[in-house]
């Protein structure tokens, strides 16, 4: 058992300065009353200057999640959560509209997202990648507008979008995402803050990478914030999104809302990296992230693809899907979960095929150290008029100790018999043999666990793109380790 | 170079190393024959300082240090190398980023520089064209995938680029037809030298005709029980392991 | 969801008053036993499709039909002949029951060793065999997810036949059951309860064949509860032919001690709906399970099956291989769960199940699972679904070989790796021959292509 136990230290000893991103920032927000009500989302929606339609669909939502259950069958534990003992709106405070450029930021927060590795300021940043950041409920800036907007390209926080495109926003809004959908989904759409807003117009390649970067600093507040990407006729886009959160005893909720959708022969790669503060080695305190991320295929040839990297959060539970409606259309989940400690994740994704020909590939990489709990859970459903699609699934699970579980829950549904579904799941560890392979090398242990699990996640790093595949490489590293990097 | 005394080994509580002596001096050759069973593979675990390989007495002194309790990646370090009998899969990582981790682990442990990237490909490049290597196989996954003969070939590839000072070579033999054979034989050959020491573990003599040993050991029950030169391993060859009670195949 | 209450459905009208016609009614212990049974269904009702296990199968016709019990007129209608699955055989010990009743003149006692009985529960229990006490109820268990088919049986259980072999003893000859079904005139309801003991090191094979003669819908709730003891071998086979308007739903519990061997293989060919619910604990080190099964559905049937292998010992393996085959506007379910528990190192589990739809109605579900709470282990599962290869129909047709014959000989190639599976080359010849038989009329070249 050498694999194990020798793990098994390394874990231990990551417990405290594992969390880098685990500090608050102080700053004076301004917060809606405590608890939920329907004066709680006419607060927000009024804070937001919102149209009358839209408030009426935060008003229904609401109406309707009072009705609803939590999901159940999830495999996580946790105590039920209390609505009422949460803040729904918190925002740094600014004078008057908010900042109109960079120079109106509070410096605190420019700070803070250059602690967090994400600098602001245009000429301080990678080039290549514009960010939207968003802190606790509300965005604070969106870098390379102008740039943007010489293409025609639309990147923006949501609620600057109901001004400049209302039109836009409530044709697909909650179309991919009913308000109905699910208990989370619902309560986002009642309560929904901010989030970032993508329009890329038929024909125009996105020049840049486009970034959001979400962080819940304010204690005790929920984030709900609602991303939207249309991705017009050939259109392409490439989108990032990074998440943490300072290290508090309590747990956070995050449900976050993310539809896409990709019409005729367009593009859309979603990338994220998940590093929501994952509570302590004892399991106290992190972010519940409950989260729903589904794009729609509506149009031919059309192509959504799902890469993420999930290392945080106390519990996950995030499937992000793809409904293949357009013919030839394609749907692509690339998966890295790691749970380590405490931590629970019950993720995976749904495939919905509906288009002829419509094809989608589903590799899943789970690694479970500690005493976390980790399960797959993946739909594929061929429906009658899905001829000739094909799916192909690849699951494969890591154990890291014996305390530790990982689950592979996948439903396969074909209603026709011209499409095909292949679906394959291995659960392994990492063997003794491996491992003194390597060190025998002269490899650390700690170094040669790394070397492993990277070597087990490749297929999903080769996804990321370069700005993102370093960071995900590290982050694997760490979440594992905390000495490797 | 090597200086092993009375040592006793046992695995899971059984006893498998009874009071083994054994001295290699730098540059020397040694090759270790012996039946199936008797101990030969327990002795290089134990020398590479695998966990579950309990000395229980005597010791293991390389280069005048005593081994007992070291780590391998520490053993690693000081010039210690162990060409498994069955090389291990590590799919999904390329061979070169294997190498190049751990040549800098161990260039780190000496307190040498790192290789930077350029430096090691130039390196590896240098390596594989001595070896008659393909680069395909530096790309691929640390022997995923491998059939017999490369595993063994990659191998020698890593001992050619970590300079061991003390090389075991475990079975290196086994499962290799007579061509592969001959290639790995012909590799082993190349990386001798007056400043390293090599074991060799095997049980069948054939591989004594491609390298050629300073000395034969018979390795049985736990024990060394004869040595001499190369002739002792013809006397083998003809009259096989009777004589020390060849444990069940 | 169900809406009826337990109470409201037919077959278990008058559970009180059916106390007394039921068999061992003035054993305490069996009494004990059934009305516990009867409260924890009560508490439950049939199975409703919100739960996780029987999401894919719907109960609803059962609470529409009214069954009768069977009755004394019913137990004795009148069979011509037995059917078979196997070679005809008077050496071969043969168990039959006719609309769940035994029928003692159909029987045939075959050559058995000493230290091997077969008997029918009913008789057993009627006659106050202790000894049943040690198993029934004992073996099966509630542990995991609903149970209520389980409880319904024990409550209600009238039929079935007792297996019990000595240890060291090793049963060469198959020994064969068959179940006949469909020869009533009102629908009824039986519920077989099968019991199964291997002792130490003994060995045994069983060939059950359910089978539908007449037209009449009935319900058949079977449980079985197998005690495989250490290093025993147990080959349990089953062939599911069920009359077109039957429902027939199945569980089995089966517990494999130190080095013992349990190994099924289940042939579902019809009936209206049709569950195998099989669930398996490995208990001692050293265990071994090997579960396959084949599905052929065709018309509206509907077929599930559900397995569940408990690793619950280190060094205890399973294997299992399902293979489906779906025409028309037939459907089928696989649920295969592999449970790995805390401290079951070095645990080798596999599962494979293939589907192949032969026609736009037909519909699969398959939901395999892995859930596993020890790190030193291998365990792997793959699914696929699809339609027979046009390549290799048209290679087999560019051959001269006409298409109708190709595609039955595509089938039975795809239907071979899970018959592979089957130990007793007896039975794998008889089950093969049974799919042949299944497969649509197609003309044969030669007697050779019926070979394996």
């Amino acid at each position: 058992m050498v694999a194990s136990t020798n793990t098994m230290e390394q874990v231990n000893d990551l417990a405290e300065e594992k969390y880098k991103y685990g500090f608050v920032t102080d700053i004076e927000s301004d917060t809606a009353p405590k608890g939920l009500s329907e004066d709680t989302v006419r607060f927000i929606s009024a804070k937001k200057n919102e149209p009358e339609w839209l408030l009426d669909w935060r008003l229904k939502a609401y109406r309707y999640w009072l009705k609803m259950e939590d999901p159940e069958w999830a495999k996580v534990k946790f105590p039920e959560i209390d609505y009422q003992d949460a803040y729904y709106y918190s925002a740094p405070k600014t004078s008057g509209d908010g900042p109109k450029s960079l120079d109106e930021i509070d410096p605190e927060l420019l700070a803070t997202y250059e602690k967090l590795g994400i600098p602001l300021r245009e000429q301080e940043m990678l080039s290549g990648v514009a960010v939207d950041a968003v802190f606790d409920s509300v965005s604070v800036a969106t870098t390379f507008k102008a740039k943007l907007e010489e293409v025609g390209v639309i990147f923006c926080p949501i609620s600057e979008a109901l001004e400049k495109c209302p039109d836009l926003v409530k044709k697909y809004l909650g179309t991919v995402v009913p308000y109905t959908d699910n208990k989370h989904a619902t309560l986002n759409s009642a309560v929904f803050t901010d989030g970032s807003f993508v329009y890329i117009p038929p024909g125009v390649r996105c020049p840049m990478e486009l970034s959001t970067y979400f962080r819940i600093n304010a204690k005790n507040t929920g984030q709900f914030e609602r991303t939207l990407i249309i991705a017009d006729k050939g259109s392409y886009v490439s989108y990032l999104e990074g998440c943490t959160a300072p290290m508090r005893d309590e747990n956070q909720l995050h449900a976050a809302v993310v539809e896409l959708i990709a019409l005729d022969d367009a593009e859309i790669k979603y990338s994220t990296v998940q590093n929501w503060y994952p509570g302590d080695e004892n399991g106290v305190g992190g972010i519940y992230n409950f989260v729903t991320k589904r794009g729609a295929c509506r149009g031919r040839n059309s192509k959504i693809s799902w890469t993420q990297v999930e290392t945080g959060s106390a519990i996950t539970w995030k499937y992000p899907s793809c409904i293949l409606q357009g013919d030839n259309s394609v749907g692509e989940f690339y998966s890295i979960a790691i749970t380590n400690n405490c931590q629970q994740a019950d993720t995976g994704t749904k495939m919905i095929h509906l288009g002829k020909n419509t094809t989608s590939r589903i590799i899943s990489k789970g690694i479970s150290a500690g005493r976390a709990d980790q399960t797959y859970r993946g739909l594929v459903r061929m429906s009658p008029k899905a001829e000739n699609a094909r799916n192909f699934t690849q699951c494969d699970s890591l154990l890291i100790g014996d305390q530790c579980g990982a689950h592979t829950v996948p439903y396969i549904e074909s209603k026709n018999k011209s499409a095909i579904v292949e679906h394959e799941a291995t659960t392994s560890t990492i063997s003794e043999d491996q491992l003194f392979y390597l060190r025998q090398r002269g490899i650390p242990p700690e170094a040669a666990v790394a070397l492993v699990v990277n070597g087990f996640c490749r297929e999903v790093l080769q996804q990321l793109p370069m700005e993102f595949a370093v960071e995900a490489q590290k982050l694997v590293g760490i979440s594992l380790e905390g000495s490797v990097g | 170079m090597l200086e092993i005394k009375n040592l006793h080994v046992s695995v899971d509580g059984k006893e498998i190393l009874k009071g083994l002596n054994l001295s290699v001096g730098a540059g020397e050759m040694h090759a270790i024959m012996g039946p199936n069973g008797s101990g030969k593979s327990t002795l290089s675990y134990v020398i590479a300082g695998r966990e579950g390989y309990d000395i229980t007495g005597g010791r293991i002194v390389f280069q005048g240090e005593d081994l007992t309790g070291m780590e391998p990646e520490v053993r690693a370090a000081k010039g210690l190398f162990l060409a498994f009998q069955y090389p291990v899969e590590i799919p999904g990582v390329p061979n070169t980023t294997f190498l190049k981790e751990a040549l800098n682990a161990i260039r780190r442990y000496r307190g040498e520089d790192e290789l930077d990237a350029m430096q090691f490909v130039k390196m590896m490049r240098e390596k594989t064209k001595e070896l008659g290597i393909s680069d395909d196989m530096l790309k691929r996954a640390v022997n995923a995938g491998f059939s017999g003969g490369e595993k063994k070939r990659n191998e020698i590839l890593q001992m050619a680029v970590l300079k061991p000072t003390l090389a075991v070579l475990d079975e290196t033999d086994s499962g290799l037809d007579i061509d592969a054979l001959k290639i790995v034989a012909e590799g082993v050959n190349k990386l001798r030298s007056p400043d390293r020491s090599m074991l060799l573990i095997t049980h069948y003599q054939r591989l004594l005709d491609y390298i050629v040993p300073d000395k034969v050991h018979v390795l049985a029950h736990g024990k060394i029980q004869r040595s001499g030169g190369k002739e002792l391993a013809m006397e083998l060859e003809e009259k096989g392991y009777a004589e020390f009670g060849e444990a069940a195949a | 969801m169900s809406s009826a209450s337990p109470t409201n459905l037919s077959f278990v009208d008058g559970f009180d008053a059916a106390g007394a016609a039921l068999p061992g009614a003035e054993l305490k212990w069996l009494k004990t036993l059934r009305q516990s049974g009867f409260e924890r269904f009560n508490d439950q009702g049939l199975p409703s499709s919100k739960l996780e296990s029987w999401k894919y199968t719907r109960l609803r016709s059962l609470e529409d039909t009214k069954f009768l019990p069977v009755t004394d007129e019913d137990a004795v209608a009148s069979v011509d002949l037995v059917p078979s699955v196997l070679p005809a055989s008077d050496s071969r010990t043969r168990l039959v029951f006719v609309n769940g009743r035994m029928r003692p003149e159909l029987w045939v006692d075959g050559d058995l060793p000493d230290g091997v009985s077969v008997e029918c529960l009913r008789d057993m229990l009627t006659r106050g065999a202790d000894w049943t006490e040690d198993y029934l109820g004992k073996i099966a268990h509630a542990d995991i997810g609903n149970q209520a088919l389980l409880e319904l049986n024990t409550a209600m259980m009238d039929s079935g036949f007792v297996l019990k072999v000595e240890p060291g003893v090793k049963v060469e000859q198959l020994i064969e059951v068959v179940f006949i079904g469909g020869l009533t005139k009102h629908p009824v309801a039986y519920f077989p309860r099968n019991l199964m003991v291997l002792g130490k090191g003994a060995e045994a094979t069983v060939v059950k064949h359910h089978v539908g003669m007449g037209v009449g819908a009935y319900f058949a709730n079977s449980v079985s509860e197998i005690d495989v003891g250490e290093g025993a071998i147990l080959r349990n086979y089953m062939v599911q032919a069920e009359a077109k308007d039957a429902t027939h739903l199945s569980t089995v519990h089966v517990r494999v001690a130190r080095d013992a061997t349990y190994e099924s293989f289940n042939l579902a060919l019809g009936g209206r709906l049709s569950r195998n619910e099989v669930n398996i604990r490995l208990e001692g080190t050293g265990a071994h399970a090997s579960l396959n099964g084949a599905f052929l559905m065709r018309g509206s049937e509907h077929c599930d099956n559900t397995t569940q292998i408990d690793h619950l010992s280190p060094h205890t393996t399973s294997r299992e291989v399902f293979k489906g085959v779906l025409d028309d506007q037939s459907r089928a379910v696989f649920q295969g769960r592999l449970v790995v528990h805390k401290g079951a190192q070095k645990t080798d589990g596999h599962q494979l199940c293939k589907t192949l739809l032969l026609s736009t109605g037909a519909e699969i579900d398959v939901k395999p699972e892995l859930e596993i709470y020890a790190d030193d282990v291998k365990c792997s599962h793959g699914a696929t679904t699809g339609q027979i290869d046009e390549t290799a129909l048209f290679y087999l047709r560019s051959r001269g070989i006409p298409e109708a014959l190709a595609r039955n000989l595509l089938v039975q190639s795809f239907l071979g790796e899970a018959l592979d599976e089957i130990k007793s080359e007896e039975v794998r010849q008889a089950f093969t021959d049974k799919v042949l038989h299944w497969l649509p009329a197609a003309c044969f070249l030669s007697e050779e292509w019926r070979g394996e």
